[in-house]
């Protein structure tokens, strides 16, 4: 009889045992998730926003029509999934994109959300309609849209001047949020408004932003978190130390840099962190407009004179990338295959042959032992500018020219580089989507009011426009690396590499993606659970 | 006493006039606005829009015009509104406010109760092994900057017990309140303490070899009376002297101790608003902070009347 009970017990606690191991699979509903937030953004408008300061907390307060799948880290066409959007669809001649919308989605104060929000939040990006955002730094996204039409609450088309397939990648990033109609753009500043799984609490400026679940979402059953709560900590020895100590669940978002990650993983063994690279390049900008840099031999000498590995192994122990304007593979979906990169000039494993090319540039341009071209090298009064510009100047001294550092304060480098009060300047450049229109024509077209070099090639230009309406990928691309190439020739902007950077969550944390290339795009959170 | 007071009271006026314009003229004068900011965040400019965002701010008015706005809404208590969160500037002040005070009192509790206690000792101790580890520590707190003493008592305390004295902004009990401002109050009043002690104890040497304690002494009075009832009461003026000035020096540090210990208060929130350049937030919160300067040296003026009888202010 003894034995009838403990072979009964057993089954049971086998019973258990497995049923547990399931449901710890399985997301548990409830919880508040905390993180830091690295500052206080300017305001809660995604829209107006150009910092992923912006994204990170806001996003999971809105929907797009379309989103790239939040559970992949690499973000392709073949990611993107609809969203507020049933299904789309592109026209014979590929010029109409056409949204079927979903229904009986609500805004967060109980409007439903209809066809005219999408017109409205477009106009509004497109600068069409009576309400203006105050700042509107993606306009030029939707430069070849003619114009959004609706049918019926649940229909809307994109009516394109010329075949535009990245339009797609655009609509599905962090950046494209749909907003409601019936709400200002100054109250989104201050009160968004979403569908989105989660509801806007408060933002109390330098202090936090807190976010409460919607229990109106229309995806049932998500988000499975009650809340996030981000605590705005500026200095990041006391965000890391707090982390460490458990008084947060995460990190903010690739904010460990790579020396950090190992104090991370030393002092809080169990912290599960992740190292992908950011899609921000760290460039050259030149000031080809006036002396000496208007001279094309000493712009090529420069780029010749980048030891780009240097870089990476000084500023990232070696977890960083080195590409053209491109993120490169295999995380970057456009860059260019490692035997064609080596193949640009300056690009080659032999740093000292570039080196001898570069010194003899420079001295066909005047310049040698005995002469040295003096140049300030500016750049923005932040770490992440300031040291690899140091790295710079170091390197710059093995052709002749000797940097000095200009640090300029963030309010004034833009200025500063917009009327060409520079002659060499280290800057970074962020790509929201891994997509070629977006930085071909945001940072080389000519006219374009980020292209700060001001570099324009009108036979340059036609080829964005070639690549721009190819809707093969596997043709597609080889057209964007012959530009990307053509870009680097021309020493438009010397890319020097591609950052990485780390994530840190606490082991309970479930259902982290960290986007492998893109810092905007990965922040819906609806997935994300607790496990305890 | 009367016409000394109302000739104080009138120069106060005419400094905080002068602050005004001098707080006014300094905003303008460091390059670029909030405007230039939150271009160069975006990355880009648009001219007409940053010509309406000036606009829609008022910063495209001229400076005469501006400074007008903003002192007759100061004298009538309407602040504005901020820049950046655009919400009523005061409501953004003044919740940080009580932040800060507590930590100030605090600091300069700690101050007070550690340096001029201290300073006695090294004193009345002169010379001895007390007072040369009274004067290390003294100095370690002049040379130590409250940056650097913050990070380490919070990797210290991470280290060690694996918890972090940060801002707790609801806490539950009178102790847990405590604790949220105490460590930081002694990271940033260490300093402070440190100053105190060694004026209280080089103004102690000064009054202690003075005649009229020779005479308590031989009229058989105890050493506590002697040191704490003759010596310190006149030792104390310069004491109270720097405590006050140091009131004021204390927003510097708190600034940073604010910044480390994650303190929403309103140094670290001032340097915020000058980061942004939110004049509205950074013009009333500096001319707050000159007010309660400007008047709490008025009131350690008036102050020293009562410490010391002898003391009496005619014209």
């Amino acid at each position: 009889m003894r034995s009838v009970w403990a072979l009964a017990a057993m089954a049971a606690l086998s019973v258990l045992t497995t049923s547990t191991t399931t449901l710890a699979g399985e997301p548990k509903q409830g919880g508040t998730l905390r993180m830091y937030h690295r500052d206080s953004p300017a305001n809660a408008s995604i829209l107006e926003g150009a910092t992923y300061s912006v994204n990170v907390p806001f996003m999971g307060v809105f929907n797009n029509l379309v989103i790239y799948d939040q559970h992949i880290a690499q973000n392709s066409p073949d990611t993107l999934r609809p969203e507020l959007a049933e299904s789309w669809s592109w026209s014979s001649d590929n010029k109409k994109l056409t949204f079927k919308l979903r229904q009986g989605v609500k805004w967060h104060d109980g409007k439903p959300f209809t066809s005219a929000d999408v017109k409205c939040s477009f106009d509004l990006l497109m600068g069409k309609s009576q309400q203006k955002l105050r700042q509107n730094p993606r306009k030029a996204w939707y430069s070849e849209v003619n114009e959004i039409t609706t049918s019926g609450d649940f229909e809307v088309s994109f009516d394109l001047k010329r075949p535009q397939p990245s339009l797609l990648a655009m609509l599905a990033s962090g950046y494209t949020p749909v907003y409601p109609c019936h709400v200002s753009p100054a109250d989104m500043r201050t009160h968004p408004i979403g569908t989105g799984p989660f509801k806007f609490v408060e933002f109390k400026a330098n202090e936090s932003i807190k976010l409460t679940r919607n229990p109106d979402y229309w995806k049932k059953g998500l988000p499975h978190l009650d809340g996030i709560e981000y605590t705005i900590i500026p200095n990041r020895s006391t965000a890391i130390l707090a982390f460490v100590a458990g008084k947060f669940d995460m990190t903010f978002p690739t904010h460990i840099t790579i020396p950090l990650l190992k104090d991370i993983k030393s002092q809080a063994p169990n912290a599960v962190c992740a190292v992908e690279p950011t899609n921000v390049s760290t460039n050259i900008i030149v000031n080809s407009t006036s002396a000496p840099f208007d001279n094309v031999d000493i712009r090529r000498a420069v780029a010749l004179a980048l030891d780009r590995k240097a870089f990476v192994d000084i500023l990232f122990e070696g977890q960083a990338d080195i590409g053209g304007t491109m993120l490169p593979p295999p995380q970057g979906i456009w860059g260019m295959p490692k035997d064609r990169l080596e193949a640009i000039p300056g690009y080659g494993r032999n740093v000292n042959a570039n080196r001898e090319e570069a010194k003899k540039l420079m001295q066909k341009a005047g310049y040698g032992p005995d002469k040295h071209l003096p140049v300030k090298v500016s750049t923005r009064n932040i770490a992440e500018y300031r040291d690899p510009a140091v790295i710079l100047i170091d390197q710059l001294k093995s052709i002749y020219i000797d940097g000095e550092l200009d640090v300029v304060e963030t309010a004034n480098w833009f200025p500063k580089v917009a009327r060409k009060d520079y002659m060499l300047g280290l800057n970074l450049t962020g790509n929201s989507v891994d997509d070629p229109d977006q930085s071909f024509y945001e940072n080389y077209s000519c006219g374009s009011e980020r292209n700060y070099t001001n570099y324009c090639n009108k036979e340059i230009e036609k080829l964005f426009d070639v690549q721009s309406q190819e809707t093969d990928v596997s043709k597609r691309k080889p057209l964007v690396w012959d530009i990307d190439k053509k870009l680097q020739e021309d020493v438009a902007r010397p890319i020097i590499f591609h950052a990485r950077a780390g994530t840190c969550w606490q082991p309970y944390v479930k259902g982290v993606k960290i986007m492998s290339n893109s810092s905007y795009n990965g922040f819906r959170y609806e997935d994300l659970w607790l496990d305890k | 006493m009367f016409a000394y007071l109302v000739r104080r009271l009138f120069l106060m006026l005419v400094t905080l006039f002068g602050i005004s314009i001098v707080i006014f003229l300094l905003l303008r004068i460091v390059p670029g606005n909030i405007v230039d900011i939150l271009f160069a965040a975006a990355g880009y400019v648009d001219p007409a829009d940053k010509a309406n965002l000036e606009k829609e701010l008022g910063i495209d008015q001229p400076l005469i015009v501006q400074y007008w706005h903003w002192i007759s809404g100061f004298l009538r208590g309407d602040f504005g509104y901020s820049y950046v969160s655009e919400k009523p500037a005061l409501q953004e002040i003044l919740p940080r406010i009580p932040i800060t005070a507590r930590l100030a009192g605090l600091a300069l509790l700690f101050s007070a109760s550690i340096g001029i206690p201290l300073g006695v000792i090294s004193a009345v101790k002169q010379g001895t092994r007390l007072d040369y580890a009274l004067r290390v520590v003294s100095l370690s707190g002049l040379s130590l900057p409250s940056f650097w003493l913050g990070l380490l008592i919070l990797t210290a305390s991470v280290a060690m017990f694996g918890q972090m004295p940060i801002f707790n902004p609801n806490p539950q009990t009178w102790l847990e309140a405590f604790a949220t401002y105490a460590v930081p109050a002694a990271a940033v009043g260490f300093r402070s303490a440190a100053l105190t002690m060694r004026i209280t104890r080089s103004s102690m040497l000064e009054v202690l070899r003075q005649d009229y304690i020779r005479t308590a002494r031989a009229k058989g009075a105890s050493d506590t009376a002697v040191n704490y009832h003759h010596a310190l009461k006149n030792a104390i003026l310069p004491v109270i002297t720097v405590i006050g000035i140091e009131a004021a020096f204390l927003i510097g540090g708190l600034i940073v101790t604010e910044t480390v210990f994650n303190i929403p208060g309103v140094a670290r929130f001032l340097v915020e608003a000058i980061r942004w350049r939110d004049y509205p937030i950074v013009q009333n919160l500096v001319m707050l902070i000159a007010v309660v300067v400007v008047s709490a040296n008025f009131i350690v003026d008036m102050l020293y009347a009562v410490f010391d009888p002898r003391i009496r202010y005619t014209d």
